[in-house]
């Protein structure tokens, strides 16, 4: 096993090293820079733009280096002094604007990934053991009707009712006392209030999903042999299923944790920005728009990595769940 | 014992199962009735379809929805204790007491009985602690004691091992301890041995004996095959579409049948007892080979030393020689792992050999190799010699219908085009004995034997010279399987093929084909007319494998007398 471990660790460094290169091209390809965005917008506003000052700004940036000249400086000031450059847009450190965000968006996130596990597995679980009951009509109308409904959508329904039958606003983390107080007791609560609806809108389609996902694993396990066996053996009905399809049902869904992780920052930009949202989302749509080359380029490099390492702790999970896997 | 030997311990009167389907109502098992005695084996046979799973699992009340038992009585006496099964609550505490307590069950399918998630320690320790409720560590002893009964080697580490790290025999010998562990009255083994080797299968049916007159218990064995009845039933009950048809001692059955039905069964067994042609071995020293293997091996995993040998890895099929010459039928016959499917994919070029060579020689006298063929050479090689599939659920595809089915090699060989093609394909079902008019049809509509025709259509449709046919009558129950090996020797006769026939029942080989190969490991033990290897074999392995054949007649009980090849009992 730690073997296994080691060996999944250096596969990661190669992968690692393409990606980075690969994101890097990827926030290059579209016309022009930053600079070029500026001028846009200065001779939005009316002013006149001086090419002088446009190419010493270049110079300035770096800009007009060569491509992978660019790329060695981005990379090897991460790697080695983990600095991820200046935003243009923000004019402020990359690393400061996105920890600013990180915390709260991993609370959110997290909150809803639990919340969506913590619900679709029993229901997922109630809708295959009683296929066809008017329960599993009822979870599978729901699940489809939250597949359906795009998120931003069931934001914008949720923050009229609040707004018309509570009378409260829900949008942002903080009430507007508490935005910029310092941690305590009251702030916790008023974070826990706001994050309810945000948690039921992002974590909707996730347990549609995985409600869907679990019923037809589970579908697919019940009537295995090894199910009857074990109720041959005179197991009561409810335990047989939790210890034996159930078991064999969750390996799909551990797998899901992979692309659950870089969500924790992407996930539901629109969603975030529908709720005004103070997470990752809004800041990375921001970013590439403007082609804020350092901003973005962290954001992208930091999603492939969460990617990578959502696979590897699904594939030691699934590893540590499934015996097959852990004696290959 | 305060009871005498003969009270039943389990008697079933009466009993109907219902499957509630969507508009109709489906009968699997009309008024049945059978009682086993204590120590005594019941033997239930019946062809697929026949409801005798349905009856075995009603018994424990674990029959699949909409499944559900309408009338009748199964009474279960232990003792003072008398309890009816069909008047348990569904899943109710005493029904569990029942299951797994009083009566333990056997599944067919060894390789999917048990998870792949818990040890099988964990499995049998489970069974332990349900039933007499023991602490987790006198269970595991106990169920170290019960692995070591049923001949594992090295019980107390096997505990803590998965079920994939077992083989199918060794999962078989995990189940019964698993039905054994708290000493049942009644075992029901249903199919036990028909996902095994012939050999792991004698071992499997002795272990059942020995341990069932140890402890005195009732067994019922549901099966399809009559060898396996003749071999260990005190009493046989014959199944058909439900319904009981004849019941009686195993000599009365045998001996004396009454109803045509189990005259039919014990025809279709007792015909493949026999070559279907004896013919003299006049056709071998004149013609040249059709397809000549020289040396033919493959490895998987080997490595190759400078000086040119291999080393480590598998050696799936090793150094094998064979000669097919035309109009004849050569068996390969071993058991599981043999190489006898690998060496069919080699020749069939499906898998690519290690070393060795092919030769095949055409019609028109041309001999050339197989392994040099390259695009339309090994088109033209694959119209000549083609395979019939073992699974004739699987190898048709569920969306295609039987036109298309047979009329792909056709289109693929662009050789016959629209009416054409039709009319060809009619011609192709009418020799299989299919009615031209079932072409548009999809394969779900046909049972097993007929989609199996249909597979041997589409394998007939380019006039091929070889057929490589992998245990094609595998799937197919045994009156099924007489009529296509009849079939296939009929085209023969007719087409002027050969047939290049892998099994592993023996009974299979020997009515159909002239010579056979015995495989082990990889390699070919023996190489002889069918005669003689199913009769008076030379080599040692080769006399274990036919003595382990079960024979349909109960005075001659071949299995229990069996000679044993010592290396293949260690991992049985």
């Amino acid at each position: 096993m730690p073997r296994y471990v080691l060996k999944r660790l250096l596969y990661m460094i190669p992968t690692l090293v393409a990606i980075s290169i690969v994101a890097f091209a990827l926030i290059q390809l579209p016309p022009g820079d930053f600079v070029t965005t500026l001028a846009a917008q200065m001779s939005q506003a009316g002013d006149t733009v001086d090419p002088n000052t446009l190419a010493m700004l270049r110079r300035q940036y770096g800009l007009d280096q060569p491509i992978w000249v660019q790329y060695w400086i981005w990379i090897s000031n991460i790697v080695l002094y983990g600095d991820f450059g200046r935003s243009f847009d923000w004019d402020a450190p990359v690393s400061d604007l996105l920890w600013n965000r990180l915390g709260l968006t991993v609370v959110l996130s997290l909150t809803a990934l639990v919340f969506t596990w913590v619900i679709s597995l029993p229901i997922g679980i109630y809708s295959a053991v009683r296929k066809y009951s008017i329960g599993d009509y009822a979870a599978t109308f729901f699940a489809f009707v939250g597949l359906a409904v795009p998120n931003f959508l069931l934001a914008l329904i949720l923050m009229y009712a609040a707004l018309r039958f509570l009378g409260i606003s829900i949008d942002g983390l903080f009430s507007r006392e508490y935005v910029d107080a310092p941690w305590s007791w009251g702030k916790f609560v008023d974070l826990a209030q706001h994050l309810i609806v945000p948690v039921i809108v992002l974590g909707c389609s996730g347990t549609a999903a995985l409600v869907r996902i679990m019923r037809a694993n589970l579908l697919d396990e019940l009537y295995k042999p090894y199910v009857t066996t074990a109720r041959a053996k005179g197991l009561s009905e409810w335990r047989l299923i939790l210890k034996y399809p159930v078991r064999a049902a969750l390996n799909p869904f551990v797998s899901t944790l992979g692309w659950t992780l870089p969500e924790l920052v992407s996930g539901a930009t629109v969603t975030a920005i529908v709720l005004n949202l103070p997470t990752t989302g809004p800041l990375l749509l921001r970013a590439l728009i403007a082609q804020d080359v350092y901003l973005a380029g962290a954001m992208i490099l930091m999603l492939s990595v969460l990617t990578v390492i959502g696979t590897l702790i699904s594939d030691l999970l699934l590893a540590w769940l499934d015996p097959r896997i852990r004696y290959k | 014992m305060s009871e005498p030997m003969t009270a039943d311990v389990l008697k079933v009167e009466k009993l109907s199962i219902e499957f509630q389907l969507r508009t109709s109502v489906f009968k699997a098992v009309k008024d049945v009735s059978f009682s086993i005695k204590r120590g005594g084996t019941l033997c239930l046979v019946g062809e697929s379809g026949s409801g005798k799973s349905v009856t075995a699992r009603s018994l424990l009340q674990i029959v699949d929805k909409p499944g559900r038992i309408t009338s009748g009585r199964i009474v279960l006496t232990r003792e003072a204790e008398v309890i009816d099964i069909t008047t348990l609550k569904a899943n109710g505490p005493q029904i569990r007491a029942v299951r797994g307590g009083k009566v333990g069950l056997i599944f067919q399918e060894p390789m999917s009985a048990l998870s792949p998630f818990h040890t099988i320690g964990d499995q049998i320790d489970e069974v332990l602690q349900i039933h007499l409720h023991l602490e987790k560590a006198e269970a595991r002893r106990r169920t170290i004691e019960l692995l070591r009964q049923v001949e594992i080697k090295n019980p107390a580490e096997m505990a803590n091992r998965y079920s994939f790290e077992y083989s199918g025999g060794m999962r078989q010998r995990v189940c019964i301890a698993m039905a054994l562990a708290c000493d049942p009255d009644v075992l029901i083994a249903d199919e036990p041995t028909t996902a095994l080797d012939v050999t792991t299968q004698a071992e499997i049916l002795d272990l059942i004996k020995r341990l069932q007159q140890r402890r005195g218990m009732a067994v019922l064995l549901i099966t399809h095959d009559m060898g396996v009845v003749a071999e260990v039933a005190d009493e046989v009950a014959v199944m058909r579409n439900g319904e009981i048809v004849e019941k009686g001692p195993v000599e009365a059955i045998f001996h004396d049948p009454q109803h045509s039905y189990t005259r039919h069964l014990l025809e279709a067994t007792r015909k493949l007892e026999h070559n279907s042609r004896e013919r003299d071995d006049r056709t071998a020293s004149r013609i040249e080979p059709v397809l000549s293997v020289r040396n033919l091996s493959k490895y998987y995993g080997s490595k190759q030393a400078a000086d040119g040998s291999w080393s480590g890895g598998l050696r799936a099929v090793d150094d094998v020689s064979l000669d097919l010459y035309p109009g004849e039928n050569l068996g390969i016959v071993g058991e599981s792992g043999s190489g006898k499917t690998t060496l069919g994919r080699l020749i069939m070029r499906i898998t690519e050999p290690t070393m060795g060579s092919i030769s095949y020689r055409q019609a028109d006298g041309v001999t050339s190799d197989v392994l040099d063929m390259r695009g339309a050479a090994l088109r033209a090689y694959h119209a000549q010699v083609r395979l019939i599939f073992q699974d004739p659920f699987a190898s048709l595809n569920p969306r295609m219908t039987v036109k298309q089915i047979v009329g792909d090699p056709l289109r693929i060989a662009g050789m016959a085009r629209g009416r054409a093609r039709d009319g060809r394909v009619a011609e192709l079902l009418r020799m299989v004995g299919l009615s031209p008019d079932t072409m548009d049809r999809y394969p779900h509509a046909f049972s097993g034997g007929q989609r199996q025709r249909i597979g041997i259509a589409r394998a007939l449709a380019l006039d091929p010279r070889v057929i490589v046919a992998d245990e094609a009558t595998s799937a197919l129950d045994v009156s099924i399987r007489s009529q296509i090996l009849d079939l296939l020797l009929d085209i023969q006769t007719r087409l002027d093929l050969s047939f290049i026939f892998i099994s592993h029942d023996i009974s299979v080989i020997r009515y159909f084909c002239d010579r056979v190969a015995v495989m082990y490991k990889g390699r070919i033990v023996e190489v002889g007319s069918s005669q003689k290897i199913c009769t008076s074999p030379d080599e040692p392995y080769t006399r274990a494998l036919i003595s382990a054949v079960p024979s349909p007649d109960p005075r001659q009980k071949r299995m229990m007398h069996r000679v044993r090849f010592a290396p293949e009992i260690a991992d049985a």
